[in-house]
């Protein structure tokens, strides 16, 4: 390990060598990967891990006698176990394998929804929430009479607290908020959203998509009742993703999907479900997905959350003092817990024109809405460019950034 | 001039830049200036165009039998594509119009934006001014 810290700085080249496609040319630059909010990349070790999966272990789990089968088995429930202990969860079974961050929240809305939801009641979320959480608890809402209810924030991209203090009420249900907003970077205080619902006795999803690749998450320190979170973000596979759940909860909520799997016995005159997590778990899993998971959790251990989150801290702070000096540029989200993630926007130019001569320079951002449109109509603009920021990235990066932006500039004016 | 010779003057005016992106760029960019732009009264939201990060606005009269296109977006890069597509049908039949392919697009090495998922909408924009297209020949033969 010396090589890839050095009294607790990371040896950023040696760790950009991990990843196969941070030396790939784009448009005949070399690739700046300035959008892994949107995805994160991949190092080898996930790749191989995959990729050994199909070559050396492929079978189906949970059901053969066969030797493959339940060696596989044995390696997916480590994996299991691997995102158990990264979150620091206390049982197994409280970790359910779903497609992402989006499958995971609608399988709350919706089995949670259906038990203890009705008419009247209300579902709390945030303003800056990702139209994944959103849109479950509007569908949820819709269907069953109840009211979603919106905690405000500031200028700065923060939650008010005061209000959602006020919001908190016996109608509520549950929260769901975001950890780290996708588009202004803002780090929640989840800590004590959880424990002001919680002294209601009001459940608390959180969706961690965001904050999972930066901050280290104890799901008991923080009493979540849910965690949400995907795979690709966090240097693994795309197609899967976990959702955590207190044990009370999942036991007590009714199945999501039903199908192979899910069961104890079939009866046409009655089904009687498995116990957690195969409750939640219905047809193949992505397979390859869970042990690919496995790996990125492996792989990111190995380096350091607090090492990676000091890291990111100082580029963010480099970045963010370097694109102020550009005339004209707003950052959107100024909040003072931020993970390494900018939006900015840009008088008078439009982001698409900006992200597009980015593009041409190799360097990829995001532009648009980021899934968030009540958000940029609270900051009233039409969409941000997003520079979102990883490990792998480097200060010389924040510098080709700066100047593409500036020839940029130029070109639009 | 015909759909295919404005097309084709567009491509060799493109091909002067070779692989300078920049000139490229700067090339749409000044074509975005030059844009007929939409009357202020016709920038409505029936008239954008679904399927773009920037708002585009489009607009078309029947002009002495010729389809006349207006046009206005909000991104500068949008509006060098667009004023493209009007260049080459603005003024043409709406039978011609219906029938033109958009080949050149390839040639003039914007491919880039010709892809479905690619936020600007060239794709939309073409099927839009082939519907208004559509929609001015039924009025113009009924």
């Amino acid at each position: 390990m010396e090589t890839i810290t050095k009294n607790g700085i990371l040896n950023i080249q040696k760790l950009r060598q991990d990843f196969p496609i941070l030396s790939k040319k784009v448009n005949g630059n070399p690739l700046v990967y300035l959008d892994s909010g949107a995805t994160a990349q991949k190092p080898k070790q996930v790749i191989d891990a995959v990729s050994n999966y199909y070559q050396t272990q492929n079978a189906n789990i949970h059901r053969g006698v066969h030797q493959l089968s339940q060696e596989i088995t044995t390696a997916y429930e480590n994996a299991r176990a691997t995102v158990q202990n990264h979150l620091n969860a206390s049982l197994s079974q409280e970790i359910i394998f779903t497609s992402g961050t989006t499958e995971s929240i609608n399988l709350v809305a919706s089995s949670f929804g259906k038990k203890y939801i009705n008419a009247g009641d209300e579902v709390l979320i945030s303003e800056m929430e990702h139209h994944s959480n959103i849109l479950p608890w509007q569908v949820l809402c819709e269907e069953k009479g109840a009211v979603l209810k919106v905690v405000p924030i500031n200028e700065n991209g923060e939650l008010l607290i005061d209000k959602y203090k006020k919001l908190l009420c016996s109608k509520t249900k549950i929260v769901a908020v975001t950890h780290v907003s996708n588009t202004l970077g803002t780090i929640n205080p989840v800590k004590e959203i959880i424990e002001l619902a919680h002294e209601k006795n009001i459940p608390v999803l959180i969706d961690g998509a965001q904050a999972v690749p930066h901050l280290k998450v104890d799901v008991q320190a923080l009493d979540a009742d849910f965690y949400c979170f995907s795979g690709h973000k966090l240097f693994g596979p795309t197609g899967v993703g976990i959702l955590y759940g207190k044990e009370k909860w999942l036991n007590e909520m009714p199945p999501y999907k039903v199908g192979g799997g899910t069961i104890k016995t079939v009866r046409f005159e009655k089904t009687t479900y498995a116990d957690l997590p195969l409750k939640f778990e219905a047809g193949t899993p992505h397979i390859a997905g869970g042990i690919g998971l496995a790996a990125a959790i492996e792989y990111v251990n190995k380096i350091g959350l607090e090492n990676i989150a000091a890291y990111e801290h100082e580029l963010l702070e480099y970045a963010t003092l370097k694109l102020l000096a550009i005339e004209g540029l707003r950052i959107i989200g100024t909040a003072k817990e931020k993970a390494s993630v900018i939006s900015f926007v840009i008088e008078e130019i439009h982001p698409f024109d900006i992200g597009t001569l980015l593009d041409k320079q190799g360097i990829a951002v995001r532009t648009g809405h980021h899934c968030t449109q009540p958000l940029m109509e609270h900051f009233g603009v039409p969409g941000t460019i997003r520079a979102s920021l990883m490990f792998y990235n480097t200060k010389e990066e924040v510098d080709v950034l700066v100047n593409g932006i500036q020839k940029a500039i130029k070109m639009l004016k | 001039m015909k759909i295919v010779e404005i097309e084709n003057e567009i491509v060799e005016e493109f091909k002067l830049f070779g692989d300078d992106w920049e000139g490229k760029y700067e090339h749409l960019i000044d074509f975005g200036k030059s844009l007929p732009l939409i009357d202020t009264r016709y920038k409505t939201d029936d008239r954008l165009i679904e399927g773009c990060q920037s708002r585009v606005w489009l607009h078309s009269e029947l002009y002495d039998e010729k389809v006349v296109f207006t046009a206005d977006s909000d991104a500068i890069i949008t509006k060098g594509i667009v004023a493209i597509l009007i260049r080459v049908f603005s003024g043409q039949t709406p039978e011609e119009i219906m029938q033109a392919d958009t080949k050149f697009i390839d040639d003039i090495g914007l491919k880039e934006h010709l892809s479905p998922t690619r936020a600007n909408g060239l794709v939309s924009m073409i099927k839009q001014m082939k519907m208004y297209a559509i929609a001015l020949n039924s009025l113009q033969n009924s």
